[in-house]
């Protein structure tokens, strides 16, 4: 359905055992709400990413519901505690069934 | 003319239909919020909401809510078609109860944060957006 999805993360490469870091996440999504109309004034069906969420070696860091109001190429940012060296795994759940993951590596020096 | 009784009570069905509309969506953001809080009581503070006074182009808006200590916090677009934006569940490992993203608002309207504390308490705010052009197509 949705083409050239593409995901975009922010992830430092380093950081201090127990540091809170910023993750700043985008992906390429055209969220179709379901309210527009085509020019023949047919309703064109929804089709969105309904969730995402990041987690940081299987543990949870951020789970998010989305509707139709978030905007195209949705972009989030928010913070999380690095206990160890690890991965961030972010994942997008998109109404057609379709799974898109990103996995980023961070090293605690 | 003439009105018979049949046709009376034919126009006040009509224009209760007709005041009733533009409650629908006030009444889904009801909705909504009694589906996250169960019912239970909100209150106010310890909730913050940032987001734009004025915005240009309601396809993108940035806001950010941030509330330290709650378990999940909820965003509405109360004028929006659905009023449902997002939200945002906190896990064991965030490092702030607080996230930002871009929303979409049909017309100048109220976006509402509700918040979930660890407690089970419930805290709200709200804040006006003037939205010049509308970002729900159409």
């Amino acid at each position: 359905m949705a083409d050239n999805v593409k995901p975009k993360v922010r992830v430092p490469k380093t950081a201090s055992a127990g540091e809170v870091i910023t993750l700043k996440t985008l992906i390429s999504h055209p969220m179709e709400s379901g309210q527009r109309k085509d020019g023949d004034g047919n309703l064109i069906p929804r089709s969105i990413i309904n969730r995402f969420t990041c987690d940081f070696n299987e543990q949870n860091v951020i789970d998010v519901t989305m509707e139709p109001a978030i905007s195209t190429n949705p972009y989030f940012e928010f913070e999380a505690i690095v206990p160890e060296t690890g991965a961030f795994t972010f994942t997008w759940y998109d109404d057609d069934g379709s799974v898109y993951t990103e996995v980023q590596e961070i090293t605690v020096g | 003319m003439k009105f018979t009784r049949r046709e009376t009570m034919l126009m006040a069905l009509g224009a209760t239909a007709a005041t009733m509309l533009p409650g629908r969506a006030m009444a889904d953001v009801d909705e909504k919020v009694a589906e996250f809080t169960g019912g239970a009581e909100i209150g106010e503070g310890g909730l913050t909401l940032t987001a734009p006074e004025i915005a240009e182009n309601g396809n993108t808006v940035p806001i950010e809510v941030s509330a330290p200590g709650a378990v999940s916090i909820m965003v509405l677009a109360t004028g929006n078609p659905t009023p449902g934006a997002a939200v945002f569940n906190f896990g064991p490992l965030a490092g702030a109860q607080s996230a930002s993203t871009r929303i979409r608002l049909a017309k100048t309207q109220n976006v509402m944060a509700v918040a979930k504390m660890a407690d089970g308490s419930f805290v709200q705010v709200s804040q006006e957006v003037k939205v010049t052009i509308g970002g729900c197509g159409g």
